[in-house]
């Protein structure tokens, strides 16, 4: 299980093309945690972005480039369309957006899948299934032998743009401001219903984006009839990379390693490849706790300096 | 919408309708003792989930359904004071325990279904039991009222006891009292020389146990066997439910018939040829609205 994914270099492939979806949806997750904002419409958002964009490349015959970017355009929207209904509710009615979330999954599964079958499907294809992708509107496959696709280049552009919107816009201060005390960017003039709302949009549309991405980079058609799980994913590298842009890369590879790892273990033993998911929800219980620990010491060290009449 | 309303007014559907909200109902209850306590339980669906699975393998190897059932209730127990330990002793966010917990669960189960059966979805190999419906004898036989009434599973019952038995529990007896205490104010239990660790620990425990009750309907009444994720949200919803409900055992009881109607609904809309995609979306959709318009109401209050 360890040593697995570097036997060979389509298993390294492997890795690397799992690592492109969950770091989208990592810095969707992140963003909208780094705001205390915690919608988990994430996974509904990466699968409507794919639908989306499966939709536009299949009913719309555009040319090969433009065909891509207008696919992620859409996706992106579709995401972030998704994302904004539970912010919508939390900022106008005070409605948890936890709970509206997790609900709208479940909305967006059926319909995405209404929509495959009433719109997109292929009926001469044997399985539920939308017709084929045409080959312009796929994103190239650039290192032999793997199917490491240009989402890659897409997602280490986003992860940095997500850094310097989250720590150097005016909008980003806002979203980490409101995260960090609500009543504090109330008071202090920031538009605490425009922050909820941006950030769980720009959040959507990075899952969305991720959907769409994933889908041109790793299918022929759009065949999903369950949500995929990243959107849980995400939720697992946002807390393993602390809210921060920056480590989710490095966390989701570390998340894509273990995967692929547990993967070829159940096809050499017979330990089947869910004892990961075990792994991994034991590791955020107790990463989380050690995050929680860390701030009580950080709390006992500022008070510490203030009793010594030390501020500085 | 003719077929509409000959489809609702029948004493099929009615039954159905209380049938489905078993699982809710229990479901809010568990979620309405912890959040009296003052602790989100988000982790009810991975809850139900694991003793869905627990009820179905405690059945098969005990030969009977009752000591599946008391498995279920265990595991549910044991299940829930995973979270205690992790947030009251570990002070973990519940919030993102409740999550990794759910996740745990939807792995575990299918983990343990692998190991005990070789497969992965359903578990038709294990010869497990089916809890009995009850006839309840004179109510049967009243025209109408006795169909609906009566007939229904034993759980069914246990879900609207319940309902009675933790509004007693909540006001009448101490550990009850403790519990709304440490909920309203931590402090002053605190003051008072109790252990709020302690009291919500209680508090989850039971949460778990009723969790346990809704997860063994689940696959050993609603179906006669555990199948992967067949929770498929109910957990979730009962959080609706229950803020809904606003944490009162009656008013919480309402608005889970509410979505078991919903659910009910989704189920028979099926006959009357609309795509099957769009009908499950209804319960769903139904709690986001009715989580909206009962938040914008509570907000409206709150100004006034």
């Amino acid at each position: 299980m360890l040593l697995g994914p570097l036997s060979s270099m389509r298993n390294f492939g492997t890795v690397i093309e799992m690592m492109i979806p969950i770091t989208f949806t990592g810095l969707a997750v992140s963003i909208m945690f780094q705001a205390a904002q915690f919608n988990l419409a994430s996974e509904g958002s990466f699968f409507m972005g794919a639908v989306a964009a499966a939709a536009v490349a299949t009913k719309l015959s555009l040319p090969p480039v433009l065909s891509i970017m207008v696919c992620l355009l859409v996706g992106a929207v579709a995401g972030a369309f998704v994302c904004a209904i539970p912010a919508i509710l939390k900022a106008r009615f005070n409605a948890s957006e936890m709970v509206s979330s997790l609900m709208l999954n479940y909305v967006v599964l059926f319909l995405g899948l209404f929509i495959l079958n009433f719109f997109l499907r292929d009926p001469s294809f044997g399985m539920l299934a939308s017709f084929p992708l045409p080959d312009g509107s796929k994103l190239i496959h650039f290192i032999p032998k793997t199917r490491i696709h240009a989402g890659l280049f897409i997602a280490v552009v986003l992860v940095i743009v997500t850094y310097l919107f989250l720590y150097k816009t005016k909008s980003g201060y806002s979203i980490r401001t409101l995260g960090q005390n609500a009543k504090f960017a109330h008071y202090s003039g920031i538009g605490v219903g425009g922050a909820i709302v941006s950030s769980q949009m720009i959040g959507g549309a990075v899952a969305g984006l991720g959907g769409s991405v994933e889908l041109l980079g790793m299918y022929d058609r759009f065949q999903w009839t369950s949500l995929p799980g990243y959107g849980w994913d995400g939720v697992i590298i946002a807390i393993l990379a602390r809210n921060k842009p920056q480590y989710v890369p490095l966390a989701a590879f570390f998340l894509a390693y273990l995967r692929i790892g547990s993967g070829i273990m159940a096809r050499v033993t017979d330990v089947p490849s869910e004892l990961i998911i075990i792994i991994q929800s034991i590791m955020i219980m107790l990463i989380t706790a050690q995050a929680l620990l860390g701030k009580l010491k950080h709390k006992l060290v500022v008070k510490e300096t203030i009793a010594n009449g030390n501020p500085s | 919408m003719e077929t509409l309303v000959s489809l609702i007014f029948t004493t099929d559907f009615i039954s159905s309708v209380i049938r489905v909200t078993t699982p809710i109902l229990l479901a809010t209850m568990a979620v309405l003792v912890s959040s009296r306590a003052g602790v989100l339980n988000i982790s009810i669906e991975g809850t139900m989930l694991f003793s869905a699975l627990m009820g179905v393998v405690g059945s098969s190897y005990t030969g009977s359904a009752w000591l599946g059932l008391l498995i279920a209730v265990i595991s549910g127990v044991a299940f829930s004071y995973l979270l205690a330990f992790f947030h009251l002793r570990l002070k973990t966010d519940v919030i993102l325990t409740g999550i990794a917990l759910n996740l745990f669960s939807s792995g575990f189960t299918v983990f343990l279904l692998f190991m005990l059966t070789g497969d992965k979805g359903v578990s038709t190999k294990l010869a497990s039991k089916v809890l009995p419906n009850i006839n309840i004898p004179f109510i049967e036989d009243i025209p109408v009222l006795g169909k609906i009434i009566s007939g229904q599973n034993f759980l069914t019952y246990a879900a609207v006891i319940s309902v009675i038995a933790l509004h007693i529990f909540l006001r009448k007896t101490r550990t009850g009292t403790y519990i709304r205490a440490v909920g309203e104010s931590p402090e002053a239990v605190a003051t008072a020389g109790k252990s709020v660790n302690n009291i919500r620990q209680t508090a989850l425990l039971i949460s778990g146990g009723l969790a346990g009750l809704g997860g063994a309907f689940m696959s050993m009444a609603y179906l006669s066997m555990f199948t992967k994720d067949m929770i498929a949200g109910r957990g979730f919803i009962a959080l609706a439910a229950e803020a809904m409900g606003m944490s009162n055992p009656f008013l919480s009881f309402l608005a889970s018939l509410l979505f078991g109607f919903a659910d009910a609904l989704s189920n028979n809309l099926q006959l009357i040829n609309i795509p099957s995609e769009l009908t499950r979306v209804v319960p769903y959709l139904l709690t986001i609205i009715a989580l909206a318009i009962y938040a914008a109401r509570a907000k409206a209050k709150s100004k006034s």
